[in-house]
């Protein structure tokens, strides 16, 4: 069972900020969800590879070569606040 | 019929005899638009001058004689998690409500190069995270057929845009059938290529394992036009397959002769809406009746999918979201203490409740103590579904059952019900998981509202699902129900 505690933990490692509405709705639902998940608890899987990825993935490697990329007026014109050339954030520490 | 009702190579053919022009085509698309998005609201944006520039070009190359491609200038609608340079791409959610990408993506700039002319970005379920488009952060959608009820999600927009006549085609997102379900209840053509097939770079990612952009059309042969113009290897997304172009429409050959189809047992169970599963058996006849041998098989692994899915996209999505923090783009609250209570504050503003469950979910599974139990159990299960298609697929040339359980609900009627709505997915969600093709095909009514088939082939073997659908197309009336949209009248 999640309790509301768990709910709380997670939303700060997701950060997110919860109403206690939200809280009690989550706690509810996310304890539905999980249950229905327990239902992969039955099947033996101890000899089963995990598939992260469906297809034979390697490794994608390039020329290390300049190509082409976006200007700083375009990389910034979508930042909520800037100064100068830098998104600029409220203070860290 | 009207030039709307169209399909593109209709349209196109009459280009090329210049019985009409590209701008007559983008004039009365924008008029059925006027006339009837009020009560669909399949977009977010419209891009009328866009469409008008592209149509003017076309007719401009017409003039000089030049030769056009099967695509130009036609009218298409773009989901809105797809960017797109200079035009906002919102991914229906408040967090991006004022994101202008500073680059497009490739399939998009694919759609672009073919000539086509964008009509407008089109509505969703937040982050492609529903399965009705009632998760939009800004309204819902409404279904052609019966405006009170969902046109099906996540790419609810696009298959409502096409369905309604307010677009010729369109391109959607599939995860875990968010093409697939609402082409089914929009009584369209919606297909999921292989994973791998598109290039996912400019595509909002939610569950990246998973996630696959692929075409609404009203009937099979538009759909192979789609696919030549999308489809192909891309250097900027390192799991884009490197495979030689095919044409597609070569495989636009009315003959199923021999083909040899499995119906798991799994996906006709209970929880099937038995007037839903006699479509079914009705285009399971029909294709005997081809010449096609369909016999009964067995996923047993079919159950499993739905959490299996559930625990991946959400673990996937909870990392993939993270990127929205108020820093370079997207929503920031004012007034934030310090940065942590500012990624808090503005997260909880911009995301919406379905989308801030799966984060929380994926949070979660992904959390120290419970991966093993949740994300990695369902890793492993994921194996034993894939091995269930390979073993499927050494027996047959093609899987088939319904796209959903049953034809669109009413708007309303599953919002409190997380689980309930996931069901809704439950026929979709193992293509998704095992990264194979698979295309909702209409195959009847039920109560004057369309039913879907689901066409399910090997990887990369888009080519045979093409074959089959044409053939079904040819030999019933299927592509042609939509026409019988009387919703919006």
């Amino acid at each position: 069972m999640i309790s509301k505690q768990d709910v709380e933990h997670v939303a700060l490692l997701g950060r997110l900020e919860l109403s206690d509405e939200e809280k009690e709705l989550y706690t509810e639902q996310l304890n539905k969800i999980l249950d229905a998940a327990r239902a992969l608890q039955t099947l033996d899987t101890s000899s089963v590879p995990p598939t992260a990825h469906v297809l034979p993935i390697q490794n994608v490697f390039r020329e290390d070569k300049v190509g082409e990329h976006i200007n700083l007026e375009e990389a910034l014109a979508n930042a909520p606040e800037r100064e100068d050339n830098f998104f600029k954030v409220p203070k860290i520490v | 019929m009207e030039l709307f009702q169209l399909t593109a190579h209709r349209l196109h053919g009459m280009l090329t005899k210049k019985e009409i022009s590209a701008s007559e085509i983008t004039s009365e698309v924008f008029k059925r638009i006027d006339r009837v998005e009020e009560k669909v609201k399949s977009f977010i944006t419209q891009t009328r001058e866009h469409a008008e520039a592209a149509a003017a070009n076309t007719d401009r190359k017409i003039a000089a004689g030049e030769k056009i491609g099967p695509l130009e200038g036609i009218p298409v609608a773009i989901k809105d998690n797809m960017c797109t340079e200079g035009i906002l791409t919102s991914c229906a959610s408040k967090i991006l409500n004022k994101f202008v990408p500073p680059y497009t993506a490739t399939a998009v700039d694919k759609v672009y190069a073919a000539g086509m002319a964008l009509v407008g970005k089109t509505n969703m379920d937040e982050f492609a995270m529903g399965s009705s488009t009632e998760n939009s952060g800004f309204f819902p959608t409404h279904n052609p057929w019966d405006l009170e009820r969902v046109p099906g999600g996540s790419s609810g927009g696009s298959a409502a845009a096409v369905a309604a006549g307010e677009a010729i085609v369109a391109l959607g997102s599939d995860t875990g059938g968010s093409i697939r379900q609402p082409a089914s209840f929009c009584g369209v053509i919606g297909m999921k290529p292989t994973y791998g097939a598109v290039s996912r770079y400019g595509l909002v990612a939610y569950a990246s394992s998973l996630d696959q952009i692929g075409p609404f059309t009203k009937d099979v042969t538009d759909m192979a036009l789609m696919l030549n113009a999308i489809c192909g290897h891309d250097p900027l997304d390192s799991t884009s397959a490197n495979l030689k172009q095919s044409d597609y429409t070569k495989a636009l050959v009315n003959d199923i002769k021999g083909l040899k189809i499995g119906v798991p047992k799994e996906y006709l169970a209970e929880g099937i809406d038995p007037q839903v599963k006699e479509r079914i058996l009705e285009a399971i006849n029909k294709l005997t009746s081809l010449g096609a041998y369909v016999e009964e098989t067995s996923m047993p692994h079919t159950d499993y999918a739905m959490p299996a899915y559930y625990l991946i996209a959400t673990a996937e999505a909870s990392s993939n979201l993270a990127r929205y923090d108020g820093v370079g783009y997207g929503l920031r609250v004012e007034d934030a203490e310090d940065v942590i209570d500012m990624y808090m504050r503005s997260r909880s503003l911009g995301f919406g409740t379905e989308v801030k469950r799966r984060i929380m979910l994926g949070t979660y599974s992904l959390s120290a103590g419970y991966y093993d139990a949740y994300y990695l159990k369902a890793l492993k299960v994921r194996t034993l579904i894939k091995q269930d298609f390979d073993r499927a697929f050494e027996k047959y040339d093609l899987l088939l059952s319904p796209t959903s359980p049953s034809t669109a609900f009413k708007i309303g009627e599953m919002v409190n019900d997380p689980v309930q709505m996931y069901l809704q997915d439950v026929c979709t969600i193992p293509v998704n998981l095992a990264g194979i093709p698979a295309l909702s095909l209409p195959c009847g009514l039920v109560n004057n509202l369309p039913v879907g088939l689901q066409l399910m082939g090997k990887a990369f073997d888009e080519g045979t699902l093409l074959r089959a659908a044409y053939t079904l197309e040819q030999n019933t009336d299927y592509t042609r129900l939509w026409s019988e949209v009387k919703g919006v009248e």
